[in-house]
């Protein structure tokens, strides 16, 4: 605030002159001999250097005590913590302590801290959530942290800041934060394995034969991939892709078909499916509740 | 004239493509930066018409990453240096009372390495392979950031274009700025001191040191990367256990003075015009050496505060943030003294006088956005957002381009023997300044909802159409202006009013030879007693050097 003060009486004072210097000093258009010739005055200049330091200075000792007091590097007391991987183009979110993983949207308690270590598993991304704090780079071999408190119930919308090549834009972020309860719940059924539902079009079946799991996980039932957002729980999630889309069968059916027709040039591959296939794996994806 | 006896032939082509002479130079590196300038300007039309709307789809995201990349590498590259180092070549033999430039055919040689540079770099549009393989032009970003340009995400040869087009451009920037250097200190007429020059001279000093200093940091770096991508080097490879963030270290190193090395001829245009239309002496001479040479030495420090949010250790986040406000200071001195130039005089509104004035106002509101964003925690949320595109904008655009305006319709008469049309430089301006505002002035606005850089669309629904629909519709709007420009010079060229020597009756040597000059500028080579050598021959009765 200090900051936005002292910008804005610059900002007038500064305008302000020149503005009047240019209607005051307006020629007349009859004069015929030179203004007087002022070449400069050294209290006056000496003013205009020294005020600036000082200000500066002010500026600069308010801002050092911020960067030390916001020190990012321990996490506050009782803090969730949160491994974020970001990945072209989708965030993993790991919860260490909870021991699950999950993809593209981060549930918190309300009025927690959560505590983020910040990776990278191949280009340099950057996690902001703008409603709730400033934004860290995700840097290959390096691991930063940030953390934020949501004080409200709420969806807080943010995406991939740093450009990571060409879906960058379509890198969103979702942090959902509810009641504590609510959080428990979610919490409880994000670590069970996938539900064991029959699936009458062998769904569960095509999903195994096809490539899928060279990617993707889906715990109890393949766990060889990793490379890609895991499935276990697709279904508690409101969009596919890292917010590309809204997570709706119709959706994952187009998604499937091709990828590149909701997120062009996404990661993952048409994998030339007939519409049979496509019926059969939405309907076992249906099921990951 | 003077024989030609080594030419074979007398062709106007021929003449051109040989020529050593500092004039011929400085007039094509103009020509060429006006030509990328409307071609960049082109592209930038583009990204606004696809971020108009949310979720538009006029560009595909390849050609819009390739686009946004393009439009930045063309504007600092292709325009901004080519403007400045053509000003340069053409003024600084002018000022300082010498026939030509202290090596006229490595002067050439700079001018043509530039050239084919910016050839290179426009065949990767039917050359290259991006990203994904589908788009030609570079499209990682003029910055560059590894590891993304590594061959593993970047496996097209259109980061190879990048690499080798700017080296080759810059190795010419870097062979003109020693000549620059060579001729300001070796060449001065007889009386110029150093603090006798035009303050022109001053500034365009200090920008070849800063480009001597900078540049060759960026062709390291481009060598090293081309290492990485054609020879398997590791410098930048985070797979083999690089530290990508080494790239933006050494990236910003360059990166940042050259943000200084573009602003510091716009003060130089600016300075020389703001006095001859109030028609006062420059305010403080002096000091504006000072606060000039004091930005070219902390320019070179302050590279981190591109970096605030790589999770740097609070000690270098407190340094880089407290050195960005330092050089806040030299360039508020500078802000002042053209206040001070104007306060007293008898101002005349004549298109550069507009432009000039338009650029103090800018530039100063760039500058204080500039040192928002060095309080940390406010760059935190900032930085990389539209805030930043609009923040630089006001610096580059209403800062940099209003001043090559300035300079371009004051010397104009000077280089051609031809007036530009007042009328239609008056309105050009006010189309620019009210297309301009409506553009850069929402992205700030944009920036602060929460709009990344460089994202090839947006979400609706989340506060942001209002403030792109107005972008856009600036963009427009400037349209009228570029257009009106380039109609002013084909109409200008061919039936602008006879210039004469000294149209608006100023005070530095190049006024005092014919408009356009002969081949060697001067009849016989001046010699000087006052910064303002004109003035005194003006006004004898009460000469400059008494006071000086």
């Amino acid at each position: 605030m200090l900051v936005f003060g002292v910008i804005g009486i610059i900002f007038v004072i500064t305008q302000g002159a020149l503005v009047w210097s240019l209607i005051r000093y307006r020629a007349k258009g009859n004069e015929i001999t030179e203004p007087p010739q002022i070449y400069g005055s050294n209290p006056i200049e000496l003013a205009w250097t020294v005020i600036p330091i000082l200000i500066v200075f002010i500026l600069f000792l308010v801002t050092t005590r911020t960067i030390y007091s916001l020190d990012m590097q321990e996490p506050p007391e009782g803090a969730l913590r949160v491994k974020v991987t970001g990945h072209q183009w989708w965030w993993e979110f790991e919860y260490p302590d909870l021991d699950f993983v999950t993809a593209g949207e981060l549930h918190v308690p309300k009025g927690v801290p959560v505590f983020l270590d910040l990776r990278s598993a191949d280009v340099i991304h950057s996690f902001w959530v703008p409603r709730l704090s400033g934004k860290t780079d995700c840097i290959p071999n390096r691991e930063n942290h940030l953390w934020f408190q949501a004080d409200e119930i709420g969806t807080w919308y943010g995406q991939c800041a740093e450009f990571c090549g060409t879906q960058h834009a379509k890198m969103l972020i979702r942090v959902i934060s509810e009641e504590e309860s609510e959080f428990e719940a979610w919490v409880a059924n994000q670590k069970l394995d996938a539900p064991q539902v029959p699936t009458p079009l062998n769904g569960k079946e095509m999903f195994l034969s096809l490539a899928c799991v060279n990617c993707h996980n889906v715990n109890g039932i393949m766990m060889q991939g990793g490379f890609a957002p895991n499935l276990t729980h697709l279904m508690s999630r409101d969009t596919i892709a890292s917010g590309a889309a809204e997570n709706t069968p119709e959706n994952l059916k187009k998604w499937l078909r091709d990828p590149n027709s909701i997120k062009d040039e996404c990661r993952m591959p048409n994998m030339m499916l007939t519409e049979t296939q496509i019926d059969s794996l939405v309907e076992f994806l249906t099921t990951l509740k | 004239m003077i024989d030609k006896p080594y030419s074979p032939r007398s062709s106007k082509l021929h003449e051109w493509v040989t020529t050593a002479d500092h004039k011929k130079l400085g007039v094509m590196y103009i020509v060429c930066g006006i030509i990328y300038l409307i071609v960049a300007g082109c592209e930038a039309l583009m990204i606004r018409w696809q971020l108009a709307v949310p979720e538009n789809d006029v560009l595909s995201a390849e050609t819009y990453n390739a686009f946004f990349t393009m439009h930045g590498t063309t504007m600092i590259f292709l325009v901004g240096m080519p403007i400045l180092l053509g000003a340069a070549n053409y003024f600084i033999p002018l000022m300082i009372g010498a026939r030509d430039m202290a090596f006229p055919r490595l002067n050439a040689f700079g001018f043509w390495l530039f050239f084919f540079g910016g050839l290179l770099l426009y065949f990767s549009f039917l050359g290259g392979q991006g990203l994904s393989g589908e788009e030609g032009a570079p499209d990682v970003g003029w910055f560059a950031y590894a590891p993304l340009t590594s061959t593993t995400f970047s496996p097209g040869s259109s980061t190879d274009y990048w690499i080798i087009s700017l080296f080759v451009a810059g190795m010419g920037s870097i062979m003109t700025a020693i000549n620059l250097v060579t001729t300001i200190l070796t060449m001065r007429c007889k009386g110029m001191t150093l603090m006798k020059m035009p303050i022109f001279a001053w500034m365009m000093l200090v920008d070849a040191i800063l480009i001597l200093i900078a540049l060759p940091t960026l062709t390291a770096i481009q060598i090293m990367l081309l290492l990485d991508r054609q020879f398997g080097a590791h410098f930048f490879d985070a797979q083999a256990g690089a530290d990508p963030l080494i790239w933006q270290h050494l990236f910003w190193f360059f990166g940042h003075p050259e943000v200084y090395i573009l602003i510091l001829p716009g003060f130089a245009f600016v300075s020389e015009v703001t006095p001859v239309f109030s028609r006062k002496v420059l305010f403080g001479y002096p000091l504006m050496v000072i606060a000039t040479i004091s930005i070219g030495f902390i320019a070179l420090g302050v590279w981190a505060h591109h970096m605030f949010a790589t999770g740097l250790s609070p000690t270098v986040l407190a340094y880089f943030s407290g050195a960005t406000f330092l050089i806040g200071v030299p360039t508020g001195m500078k802000i002042f003294n053209w206040i001070a130039t104007l306060w007293g005089g008898q101002i005349r509104f004549a298109t550069p006088m507009l432009f000039a004035v338009g650029f103090i106002a800018m530039f100063t509101i760039g500058g204080l956005t500039g040192i928002m964003l060095a309080v940390v925690p406010m760059d935190w949320q900032l930085s990389d957002t539209y805030f930043v595109v609009g923040h630089f904008h006001f610096v580059l655009f209403g800062g940099l381009l209003f001043a090559i305006f300035s300079g371009f319709f004051y010397w104009f008469p000077k280089v051609t023997g031809k007036m530009l049309n007042e009328t239609l430089g008056k309105w050009q301006f006010w189309f620019l300044f009210a297309g301009f505002l409506l553009t850069f002035g929402p992205m700030h606005f944009s920036g602060f909802e929460g709009m990344p850089r460089r994202i090839y669309t947006y979400m609706p629904n989340r506060g942001l159409e209002f403030y792109n629909m107005l972008s856009s519709i600036g963009a427009v709007v400037q349209i009228f202006g570029f257009g009106l420009f380039v109609v002013n010079v084909l109409h200008s060229l061919r039936k602008g009013k006879p210039a004469g020597d000294d149209p608006w009756d100023a005070w530095t040597l190049e006024w005092s030879t014919t408009s356009p000059p002969p081949p060697w500028n001067f009849a016989t080579i001046p010699s000087i007693a006052s910064r303002r050598p004109l003035w005194d021959t003006k006004h004898p009765d009460d000469p400059d050097w008494k006071y000086e």
